[in-house]
């Protein structure tokens, strides 16, 4: 330990590991208490600060635990901490001007592939998420290929937001479905069924950050189509992308809410909870939801994988992670937190306050209690496995950013739908993706 | 100058006065005093206008000119986020030109501009005529007609998604039970019907400005030469198109030319509404423009979609201030 200038004691990283590390062991035993009870001293300089951005989230339980435990870490470090939360569409400018500008938040969340886009505004850290791989095993694929740039960690891994199908169970027994359908074809074979009794499934292809895009990548790679190859090669203009827009067309005529066209990313979880539709894609909110304000829908409210196809199964997934930032003059407290907050004492209890909502990062957290409390989140935890980044199996690159801000998947099935000939979106599809990919 | 002369004299009367009455008088000599350079400076006509234009010009030019230039370098460069830009002359437009989403925007655009201007002016001034006529509660009529024009566009736009919403629409559910239609419509689910209903978002948001200030040129209108007008003969719509039309087109250029701009360059109202969607359909530059450059960090390529109408619009404004000073 050092005396600094006017008398202020600090501790070398190393000796704040040590503390942290007696306190993660306390909280193993007493809980967070103890972790407080254990801490003898501020580890950085007065006032040093921290600022950390991260999104709203859709769990508003999540922001205050999240709070909570960013205030205790600065209680813990002698650090002031603060955390401002935007609207997740606000922060893509508000990282641009940080990085430009080169001043502001130490912390920044980022969602998917954005550690690609802004990969030179972030510093490296390999320590910390090897660190935190090495001690809770390794990452799920795409939280790892999303996160590390060339061989640089440029994010540790926060978690992932997968969406599953939400569906009535009842209305799917009512015509003979016991189960929510293996394969894309007992898929619309169902759906048929359903949307003849006025009880279509509803899917979103209008622009709008989440949903339009599950439904496009997923059911594109499950077909076993793809914007490009291995090597970031085009190779949508294939007969495996023309089964699926094929089939997508299919789907919307016999299977889907023909509002789908017109849907942002809330319209699926007002129609499903209104009754107007039997099934859609969605993350947990649908059912956080309905247990709150529709307990009767939330009672025969079941969620299933995504169908397989003859490519497999797959997920639109990306993930999250938190990135600390170039210009960061703190950026040795910014580590120190993030090595903090992923330890098991605080995550478990960030994710508890998730209650589902975010799957961990790595499979040790798919034993966490929370998903024996509730079997009916239980493929949330599951989607992970089959989890894939934009521009699978490419690289999830700022060409791969490119192609999902121009909905250019999306848009290929949209127009099939709206009657443009299969062949000739995917020809559509190929030649703007050409152009983001060139 | 003036203090300098003096101060001998009064001096010397003090002198004079001390032999007199023989006795010491305290006489307040003034200090000879610098000139008042500040004062004087100010005096003079070119430097006052140059001080008094200055913040302005600072303004101007943190504000107006910095971020114009720097948008100027940006689309002739390849700048991304967190990487210096090269320059790369006129490919960002080149790239453009054969990119069928941003002529999609490009017509979309025009489309959008000018429909949306020429109802709002229509409309404008159609409110404009009645709201000059007396009736009773005018004054709360006026008032209640800016509305649209004061609620931020971000809320009132919300409330319109709502109601275009594609599963409660409230057009939809008195369209149904009043019998008009048997099927839901699909307000913002097809192209020509999305575009269709921003146009109408628009305008229902941009009318009052035209209406209010037009009813303020109207005002200006002498009543002698309707009565004049009347008197030799001259109709309503005679009235309207010989003397009214002509003492309010400056004011109608001017209230044109400035909902042009800003309708070209919209970007609340849509991304709020459709986010260019369906299938691009609805895209105009500045929802284009944001995609690219802040959600895939394009900066140079995005400033190149937000400044390709620059020279239409400049062509624009030239010929219209150029009217307007003919007509003056």
């Amino acid at each position: 330990m050092a005396k600094q200038p006017g008398g202020v004691m600090r501790l070398d990283r190393r000796a704040f590991l040590r503390t942290v590390g007696a306190a993660t062991g306390a909280a193993a035993v007493g809980g967070i208490p103890d972790i407080v009870t254990a801490q003898k001293a501020p580890s950085f300089p007065k006032g040093t600060k921290l600022n950390i951005l991260e999104w709203v989230s859709f769990v508003p339980a999540s922001d205050v635990e999240f709070k909570r435990l960013a205030a205790e870490f600065g209680k813990l470090a002698g650090v002031d901490v603060t955390v401002d939360l935007i609207n997740m569409n606000d922060l893509n400018p508000r990282i641009a001007s940080a990085i430009e500008t080169k001043s502001g938040p130490d912390i920044i969340m980022m969602i998917s592939n954005w550690p690609h886009l802004y990969a030179d505004g972030l510093a490296d850290v390999d320590d910390v998420a090897e660190e935190i791989a090495s001690r809770d095993g390794a990452y799920y694929e795409h939280n790892k290929k999303v996160s590390v740039v060339g061989n640089r960690w440029k994010a540790v891994p926060l978690c992932s937001v997968p969406s599953t199908w939400a569906y009535r169970e009842d209305w799917f027994k009512e015509v003979g479905a016991s189960k929510f359908p293996e394969t894309w074809d007992e898929w619309r074979k169902v759906g048929s069924a359903l949307k003849k009794k006025n009880q279509p499934m509803g899917q979103a292809f209008g622009h709008s950050l989440g949903d339009p895009n599950n439904w496009a990548y997923s059911v594109t790679w499950g077909f076993g189509g793809a914007e490009i190859d291995q090597s970031g090669k085009v190779v949508i203009n294939s007969k495996e992308t023309l089964e699926a827009v094929k089939f997508t067309v299919a789907a919307w005529k016999d299977c889907l809410d023909e509002g789908g066209l017109a849907w942002d990313d809330s319209s699926n979880n007002r129609a499903y909870l209104a009754g107007t539709i039997s099934a859609t894609i969605n993350g947990a909110s649908i059912y956080f939801v309905a247990k709150r304000q529709f307990p009767d829908v939330a009672k025969v409210t079941g969620h299933a994988h995504m169908p397989k196809g003859p490519g497999g199964r797959f997920y639109n997934i990306g993930g999250q992670g938190r990135a600390v930032m170039k210009y960061s003059k703190n950026q040795q407290v910014a580590k120190e937190f993030l090595r903090w907050f992923m330890d098991r004492p605080q995550y478990d209890k960030w994710m508890a306050a998730n209650d589902g909502y975010t799957v961990g990062p790595t499979p040790y957290w798919g034993k966490h209690p929370l998903w024996e409390k509730d079997p009916k989140l239980i493929p949330f935890r599951e989607a992970s496995k089959f989890g894939r980044w934009p521009g699978y199996p490419g690289p999830p690159s700022r060409k791969a950013s490119e192609a999902l801000v121009k909905y250019i998947l999306v848009d290929m099935y949209a127009q099939a739908i709206k009657g443009m000939k299969a062949e000739d979106a995917v020809k559509w599809a190929e030649s703007e993706l050409k152009k983001a990919y060139a | 100058m003036a203090d300098q002369s003096i101060e001998p004299l009064l001096a010397k009367s003090a002198a004079s006065g001390a032999q007199a009455i023989a006795a010491p008088v305290a006489v307040a000599v003034p200090k000879p005093r610098r000139p008042r350079r500040l004062g004087h400076l100010l005096e003079q006509e070119h430097i006052l206008a140059g001080a008094l234009l200055a913040p302005t010009l600072v303004i101007l030019t943190l504000f107006i000119a910095y971020p114009f230039v720097l948008g100027i370098w940006l689309a002739v460069s390849d700048k991304v986020v967190g990487r210096p830009g090269n320059f790369v002359g006129l490919q960002n437009f080149w790239v453009n030109l054969n990119d069928t989403i941003f002529l999609r925007a490009f017509q979309n655009t025009f489309v959008y501009t000018f429909i949306a201007t020429i109802l709002k002016l229509a409309l404008g001034m159609g409110a404009a005529l009645l709201l000059n006529h007396h009736f009773r509660f005018k004054r709360i009529v006026r008032a209640g007609m800016l509305l649209p024009w004061i609620v931020p566009t971000v809320l009132s736009t919300l409330a319109w998604q709502w109601m275009f919403d594609a599963t409660f629409s409230v057009f939809n559910w008195v369209l149904l039970n009043v019998g008009v239609i048997s099927q839901r419509i699909l307000w913002l689910g097809d192209g020509t019907m999305a575009m269709g209903c921003l146009i109408l978002v628009n305008v229902w948001r941009g009318m009052p400005f035209f209406a209010i200030t037009l009813l303020a040129g109207l005002q200006t209108v002498n009543p002698d030469l309707h009565e004049a007008a009347e008197i030799d003969g001259a109709n309503a719509w005679q009235r309207y198109w010989r003397v009214t039309l002509p003492l309010i087109k400056p004011i109608m250029l001017v209230v044109v030319l400035f909902s042009m701009i800003a309708t070209f360059a919209d970007f609340q109202l849509i991304y709020v509404l459709t986010r260019g969607g369906p299938y691009s359909s609805t895209h105009v530059f500045g929802t284009y423009a944001y995609e690219i450059a802040m959600r895939a960090a394009k900066l140079g390529q995005g400033a190149s979609i937000s400044l390709f109408l620059f020279p239409f619009l400049l062509m624009v404004i030239v010929f219209q201030l150029w009217y307007i000073r003919r007509s003056d």
